[in-house]
């Protein structure tokens, strides 16, 4: 039932949500290689390149993609549940994940600019494994945001 | 929670398992654009795999799951001009995306192949990593899925 109910909706939540869910594929996408880039540095002949991947990607992938999610995020919530009209559970989910992901994606995003500079194998492991953690925060987000639970 | 609401949930999380994996491959074609050094190739074999079980997960997720809801659904049905159009789409982006995985696998074994012999520079592994026939593919690929995306969002005609 829900499911039907979500899938009507006012033409003008489109575009927003257009950029929500662009938004936020393309993230899981940078931190996937974030996440795949620095824990597979140590084990290939150059390193470096893939912790500068690593690092770069957040920076110019990963960083305005969840800019854009967020805003996306923002901007259909402002929609769908105006000042005064409570939030349901699902959504709390997305915030919630949301705002600690931001937190953790900053940690990583910095931890592997300062590897690229100190090529340290625990500075990229740490962020490579933060990377790993938003991910799995990321599919909880995309499910919450699918099934909706109440 | 109904059987409906994990589906959705199942489909959406394969659309974004496939957006995602579109986006790592855009990442590792501009990273080695136009290389010729066949070492720095082979060290984004891991996230080619990765890609690769993204790709097939969220392409095989979004028919199974989306075809499911389009039958489950009453809203919906499998003949709605927009869910017959994605369905289309999806098949193109099959093809096209299946010409990119062969050309991006033929120029990684010949990396390979370089890395084995020794071989510290190739100029036809440059022209492979250029803007070639699987380059192209991918760019198509990249376009189609976020026309799906589109279609899947504003439902046209529904």
């Amino acid at each position: 039932m829900i499911a039907v109910l979500a899938s009507i909706r006012p033409d003008s939540w489109n575009f927003p949500l257009f950029l929500h869910v662009a938004g936020a594929a393309v993230f899981v996408g940078a931190v996937s290689v974030g996440a795949v880039a620095q824990l597979g540095a140590t084990k290939v002949a150059e390193p470096d390149r893939l912790r500068r991947v690593a690092f770069r990607t957040l920076l110019i992938v990963g960083l305005p993609a969840y800019i854009v999610f967020r805003v996306g995020a923002e901007w259909i919530h402002s929609k769908e549940f105006p000042s005064g009209v409570e939030d349901p559970t699902w959504v709390g989910i997305g915030y919630g994940i949301s705002d600690i992901g931001a937190i953790v994606f900053l940690i990583s995003l910095i931890l592997a600019g300062v590897a690229v500079r100190k090529p340290k194998g625990w500075l990229t492991m740490t962020s490579g494994v933060l990377s790993v953690i938003l991910l799995i925060g990321l599919v909880v987000a995309t499910w919450a945001m699918g099934a909706k639970p109440t | 929670m109904e059987l409906n609401d994990w589906i959705l949930a199942l489909h959406l999380i394969s659309a974004v398992a496939m957006i995602a994996a579109v986006t790592m491959f855009s990442v590792m074609i501009a990273a080695l654009w136009r290389t010729d050094d066949p070492a720095a190739v082979t060290s984004f074999m891991r996230l080619g795999l990765v890609g690769n079980v993204f790709i097939t997960v969220g392409s095989i997720g979004t028919i199974v799951f989306g075809v499911w809801l389009a039958i489950s659904l009453d809203a919906y049905q499998l003949w709605d001009g927009w869910v017959i159009a994605a369905l289309i789409l999806w098949v193109i982006v099959g093809a096209v995306g299946k010409q990119t995985g062969d050309g991006y696998r033929a120029t990684s074994e010949m990396a390979a192949q370089l890395v084995a012999s020794g071989s510290p520079r190739s100029p036809e592994l440059a022209a492979a990593m250029g803007a070639s026939r699987a380059f192209w593919m991918h760019c198509l690929s990249t376009v189609l899925i976020f026309v799906i995306l589109v279609d899947m969002i504003w439902k046209p005609g529904a």
